[in-house]
């Protein structure tokens, strides 16, 4: 069945890359122009969800095992909390990312970067997981 | 480039037309939130009477989407700018509700996954996604 | 915002539950537009990606394990009630507009709060052009942590929800011969 929808196919070949591509774009462009960890996170998970509506979720699996994404999912809230923990060690609030450089500009520029890349995964991984558990369900209609 | 801008020109002039209702001196003012409020009602109206759980889910982001139109209308400011920061602007939206409203549409479409979620299973358990017949079946096992 | 309004309607009305899900994606769409339209650029990227790609995806998922059809019924009292009830909601509501600041007005209490610190020092403080991001991670950092955990939450719980009940499925197949046996998913 799968092979018959060529077109299908050879268009998601093109159109993955560039979207993975734009995905870490708007991640790591967020700082300046719309975008951010959110968007991020939803476009590239929707990479992976293209992937799987056309060569089915096995492959996907293949390439992006479950524990994989659950490892993401929970690095991701890791990394954010994990930035806060780091503000606290180094002298300042939960969360404060001034201290995290020694130019304070510098270290809310750094502390911005890890947490929307935590948040960014962690976005990620839940929708992978969570399109990856409603197609692989059993029977339907 | 130029050429784009022009092309959406006629656009932009409606636009500037359909808010100078809503703020001009004639109009309350108020056009934007009877709309918000029309579609919340409307999503409201989904939710308590159709017995569908998929359709009642639908309603909900209705109603949500609704909610964030107003967060968002409230933020705008007339003559005011997206609120990135460049020279020569002196006017920017409120930066906040965009804030709150942005995570709030990531959380939305997690919570409705965990809704749909739970229809699949109610469908697995009882066979319908619809409230009455769930309902039936739930007398039927008491009885 | 008219075209959302007749958009919402046919939600409302129609019971093919496939034509349902693929007019909530458009409907966020033209609210994705609306967002653009009110200088909330950041919101309408999130909007556009989230509300017409990913969960159209998952209404349809879901459409695919449960029915495509939605049963007539309720009854012509039930539907009057309802709309009695909305009709009196959307009222009051209406009501309390009138004590609502104006569209786009400068001078609305919301605009005066922590707003003109957020933007005229995160230039200087944060240093990044774009203020909803050095507000959302910086200012509030700690409401987008917790967001960032309710959706950590959300798929948790999905997996709870689904993932188990076909190992458990799986297992009634194995026949108690592989007894807890994890499943891939």
């Amino acid at each position: 069945m799968m092979h018959r929808k060529v077109v299908l196919r050879v268009v998601s070949k093109f159109l993955i890359p560039p979207i993975l591509l734009f995905a870490l774009y708007v991640q790591f462009h967020g700082d300046f122009g719309p975008g951010g960890g959110f968007q991020a996170g939803v476009i590239f998970g929707s990479g992976f969800i293209l992937y799987a509506i056309l060569f089915g979720v096995d492959t996907v699996k293949k390439v992006l095992p479950p524990w994989a994404t659950r490892l993401m999912l929970v690095a991701g809230v890791l990394t954010y909390g994990l930035t806060g923990v780091a503000g606290l060690i180094l002298g300042g609030n939960y969360l404060d990312y001034n201290v995290l450089a020694h130019d304070p500009v510098h270290g809310q520029h750094y502390g911005i970067l890890i947490v929307e890349l935590g948040v960014g995964t962690t976005v990620a991984a839940a929708m992978i997981t969570i399109f990856n558990v409603f197609a692989g369900q059993p029977g339907g209609d | 480039m130029q050429g784009i801008v022009d092309a959406f020109k006629p656009l932009h002039d409606l636009w500037l037309a359909f808010e100078a209702f809503m703020v001009g001196p004639g109009s309350p003012g108020l056009f934007g939130y009877w709309m918000v409020i029309a579609l919340m009602m409307t999503g409201f109206y989904v939710v308590i009477a159709h017995d569908n759980l998929v359709k009642k889910i639908v309603g909900l982001n209705v109603f949500q989407v609704s909610v964030f139109l107003f967060y968002i209308l409230m933020a705008k400011i007339t003559g005011g700018t997206a609120p990135i920061l460049a020279e020569g602007i002196k006017v920017y939206s409120n930066p906040l509700p965009h804030v709150l409203i942005l995570t709030a549409i990531v959380v939305g479409v997690a919570t409705t996954a965990l809704g749909l979620a739970l229809v699949v299973r109610i469908r697995n358990a009882y066979d319908t996604i619809e409230d009455d017949e769930i309902q039936a079946v739930e007398e039927e096992e008491d009885r | 915002m008219l075209i959302m309004g007749l958009m919402a309607l046919a939600i409302a009305r129609i019971r093919d539950l496939f034509a349902v899900s693929m007019l909530s994606g458009i409907f966020s769409l033209t609210g994705a537009a609306a967002y653009v339209v009110l200088d909330a650029v950041d919101v309408a990227f999130t909007e556009a990606a989230v509300g017409a790609g990913i969960s159209t995806v998952l209404m349809l998922g879901t459409l695919a394990l449960t029915t495509r059809k939605e049963k007539l019924g309720g009854g012509r009292t039930k539907s009057t009630a309802a709309f009695l009830i909305v009709a009196a909601a959307g009222a009051v509501l209406i009501y309390g507009t009138f004590d609502m600041p104006r569209y786009g007005d400068r001078i609305a209490p919301i605009h005066h709060h922590v707003v003109p610190r957020y933007i005229e020092k995160s230039g200087e403080e944060v240093g990044l052009p774009n203020i909803v991001t050095s507000v959302l991670a910086s200012y509030r950092g700690y409401d987008t942590l917790g967001e960032t955990f309710v959706i950590f939450t959300a798929a948790t719980g999905v997996l709870a929800i689904l993932g188990r009940a076909r190992r458990r499925r799986e297992d009634e197949e194995a026949d108690e011969t592989g007894g807890g046996k994890e499943s891939a998913s």
